[in-house]
């Protein structure tokens, strides 16, 4: 055997393996990154004043609560919305619909997923916002709601996806056996067959979620970008500003090291940790589920 | 024996019932979708002709073309391509066939998720940090590809290693019990059979590169540039960033222009999904196993 | 001579499924050996040890000794390629590689770095001769591995394995995939190569081993219960265990 042979495969086999160390490479970067510019805003600011209701950089409030709530509210809105749509389709996709048209429904699926976010903002912006002006004769079609919607969306896509692969790992075996105990489809479905696939089903809606958290464009667009907090009862209808969008509008007008840009950036390291959050979890649920599967099947 | 022709019919409209609640559901999504991208497609493609797409702006980008916003995407989606290829192959590589199953390897993992989990806002703050500012690479093409690639580095590792994972394992045994080594069985054996669902999947994460906005703001993407770049240093329009611009910045901003470029990005990107999907599916009629 | 001495054999995997206990074995040259014995035996555990194929496997512990040409192949010293080369192995179901059937038979000299393309035209003729296969494909080399029948796809695998010109070639039920009439081809194939090869065979029926084994060894839950002569071994069986197995009352 040639021994160069042997160097070659070697040299390839260390690029590999350093390749594939990248990506904690890449995580920790982000993470110090994040950090280097915008842990100092601890110190630069009162850390009580971030938890103060009042966001107005230029007069040196840098109270964060209008906008973690207005991140929260509108992606609670936007779950509450896109799970319906999302599992429903899901479950519609997987058990109930015929194989033409699942060939055709779930090309339409990924198309939704295929389109930018700056392309949902602009439809919401020309369409939506007049459209909610006028039938909910508000001031402004620029509100939390609409950010919701448009949100929902967007995060349809992974729900159907994921909660549909979810459903189809469940064994055939177990719908013959409802069915075979005389229990109708929708009984199954409902009994049998939802149940089995619940992990993946909580993991799908988790990762929903995360898409909504992390989202940035399209709420921009419409929620109307006001850093107010949330608290009256109609707040859902009126503007309302999001983390990821404070980021993305302010940052462009700011001063490098400056108090504004260190908490900008500190926002950034809240966002971080939240999607590492959730994310983490959705991929916790779905081990312990395989590895459950795994015991009862072998 | 009436009770096998009895009507249960308690249950059965329960059934029906639900099988059309859920039906409606599933139209209600997708009528949406479908009205969108025809609404668009209406009412830009009266905008889309051959001066549409290869002259400049002209009138503070109310009037003329949008070659530049086109030309800057092709040329992030390249530099995105560039970096994220090769890095995400050869990792997604590295944990199919090479990695142990070790805590290492769990960290590895993780990671991934983690990555594929960031908000993209997030991306351009670090790119702005690493990128524009430590590297002094500046509001460049080259900072705003950096940064798309890490991006989309999750989704060429995954799909990558889901497409090597498919390729049957029996080849890797037989193989190597015919002197090959491990390099020799994935160049020569593994790999091009996961080749369709290793592309199928850069050309997805390519597609989400293409259409992102947040990444780009504070890394590569100008909104008014006299001229086309002529390096990777130089800051570059691009199609995402066009589009929010003339959306809320500008006004007086010509509704057709507005449609016409988001239609323009629309083909754009759907047709990398129809690229993409036409390539799986040759694939899986094609596959020998 | 003997081609192989095993001594003091002794493997087991991770999840503990088809180990070795404390094998002690002899593998005669030009001659088939027949190991068999019910399922997870340890039969194909053995056979990955000598071709160093289960490296690739989750092996918690290799003890032992085995010997071949004289040379310990556990040692960590001896590199498993250029041993695969000489100690080829036959699967049970055919796996033609996702090659043509020429790429298919020249892929091991391929991966050994043989480029002279002459050399590899008569390698693979040759092999595919001596494999009874080249009557029927020789016009359509270029075609997929996965475009001939079951039966000639393991004949392809067989000629894969002569195309290096090993000096075992071990199977490990060959012929539990196909028909009689392929069977009865290999089986004809094999008594002619034992000539030149020493040839170990895991059978897939009793009446296989009977038909084929010059030496026989019982495998029986990782270990070896009985070696002897073919002849001796299924016609005068000297263990209860081993006659049991035989005459069917388990298995």
């Amino acid at each position: 055997m040639k021994p160069k042979r042997a160097v070659g495969d070697g040299i390839i086999s260390a690029v590999i393996k350093i390749c594939g160390y990248s990506s904690i490479l890449f995580v920790a970067l982000i993470l110090f990154f994040l950090m280097r510019e915008g842990l100092p805003a601890l110190w630069d600011v009162k850390p009580s004043s971030l938890i103060q209701p009042r966001w107005y950089p230029i007069e040196g409030y840098f109270g964060l609560l209008p906008l973690v709530m207005g991140t929260l509210m509108v992606t609670l809105t936007a779950t509450l919305i896109a799970l319906p749509f999302g599992l429903g389709t899901a479950i519609f996709i997987s058990e109930i619909a015929p194989n033409w048209v699942k060939v055709v429904l779930k090309p339409i699926i990924e198309i939704l997923a295929g389109i930018p976010s700056v392309v949902l903002g602009f439809i919401g912006i020309l369409v939506m916002v007049p459209l909610l002006r006028k039938f909910l004769d508000l001031p402004t079609g620029l509100t939390a709601f609409t950010g919701a919607v448009l949100l929902g969306l967007i995060s349809i896509p992974t729900i159907v996806s994921v909660a549909e692969e979810a459903l189809n790992t469940v064994p055939a075996g177990y719908r013959q056996a409802g069915l075979a105990l005389g229990a109708t489809r929708w009984q199954t479905i409902w009994g049998i067959t939802i149940p089995a696939a619940r992990s993946g089903i909580l993991t799908a809606v988790m990762l929903g979620i995360g898409r909504s958290l992390g989202e940035t464009m399209a709420v921009m667009m419409v929620t109307g970008n006001a850093a107010v907090i949330p608290a009256q009862w109609d707040s859902l209808f009126r503007p309302v500003r999001t983390m990821t969008a404070t980021i993305a509008s302010e940052m462009g007008e700011v001063a490098t090291g400056s108090v504004h840009y260190e908490v900008l950036f500190l926002i950034g390291i809240i966002l971080f940790l939240l999607s590492l959050a959730v994310n983490i979890a959705a991929s916790a649920i779905s081990t312990r589920q395989r590895k459950r599967a795994d015991r009862i099947l072998s | 024996m009436s009770f096998l022709t009895a009507k249960r019919s308690g249950d059965k409209v329960r059934q029906t019932v639900g099988f059309n609640l859920l039906r409606g559901i599933t139209i209600l999504t997708v009528l949406p979708i479908i009205g969108l991208v025809a609404f668009i497609i209406i009412k830009g493609a009266p905008a889309l002709n051959w001066e549409f797409l290869s002259t400049a702006p002209s009138n503070g980008m109310k009037a003329g073309g949008i070659l530049p916003a086109i030309v800057g995407t092709l040329y992030l989606t390249l530099g995105t391509a560039v970096f994220s290829i090769p890095l995400g192959v050869a990792a997604g590589i590295y944990i199919a066939e090479y990695a142990q199953d070790n805590w290492l390897t769990r960290i590895i993992r993780i990671a991934i998720i983690n990555l594929a989990g960031i908000p993209s806002v997030v991306y351009g703050l670090f790119g702005l940090g690493l990128f524009v500012l430590f590297l002094k690479f500046g509001t460049s093409i080259l900072s705003a590809s950096l940064t798309l690639s890490i991006m989309t580095l999750p989704v060429i590792i995954s799909t990558t290693e889901e497409a090597l994972r498919s390729v049957p394992n029996s080849f890797r045994v037989v193989s190597t019990s015919l002197g090959a080594t491990r390099w020799q069985t994935i160049w020569r054996v593994i790999l091009p059979q996961a080749l369709p669902g290793i592309v199928t999947g850069i050309i997805l994460g390519l597609e989400r590169a293409a259409g992102e906005t947040a990444p780009i703001l504070f890394t590569g993407a100008t909104f008014f540039l006299p001229l086309l770049p002529t390096s990777p240093l130089d800051a570059t329009m691009a199609l995402p960033y066009h589009i929010f611009v003339i959306s809320t910045q500008v006004p007086g901003m010509p509704v057709s222009i507005q449609y016409g470029t988001v239609l323009v990005l629309l083909i754009f990107v759907l047709g990398m999904n129809l690229i993409a999907t036409l390539i799986r599916n040759r694939a899986r009629a094609k596959r020998l196993w | 001579m003997k081609k192989f001495i095993i001594t003091d054999l002794s493997v087991r995997y991770s999840d503990n499924n088809e180990s070795l206990r404390h094998i002690d074995l002899e593998i005669e040259a030009n001659a088939i050996t027949v190991l068999f014995g019910p399922a997870g035996g340890g039969k194909s555990t053995f056979l990955r040890v000598l071709n160093r194929l289960n490296d690739l496997a989750d092996v918690d512990e290799m003890k032992g000794e085995v010997l071949f040409n004289g040379i310990n192949i556990l040692d960590k010293s001896i590199d498993p390629i250029a041993l695969r080369r000489k100690i080829g192995m036959v699967f049970s179901r055919p796996v033609p590689l996702p090659l043509s059937i020429y790429e298919n038979v020249a892929y091991g000299l391929r991966m050994a770095g043989e480029r002279d393309k002459r050399k590899l035209d008569a390698a693979v003729e040759n092999a595919l001769r001596n494999a009874v296969l080249w009557d029927e494909v020789h016009d359509r080399l270029q075609d997929s591995g996965f475009a001939i029948s079951g039966g000639q796809q393991q004949r392809l695998c067989l000629a894969r394995v002569l195309a290096l010109e090993p000096e075992v070639i071990m199977l490990d039920e060959p012929t539990s995939a196909l028909d009689p009439v392929s069977t009865s081809k290999i089986e004809a194939q094999l008594t002619e190569l034992k000539e030149k090869y020493t040839i170990i065979l895991a059978p897939h029926s009793i009446q296989q081993g009977a038909r084929m084994a010059d030496f026989a060894a019982f495998f029986l839950m990782g270990e070896i219960i009985e070696y002897s002569s073919g002849q001796d071994m299924f016609l005068k069986p000297k263990d209860k265990r081993t006659q049991d197995y035989i005459t069917g009352r388990f298995g």
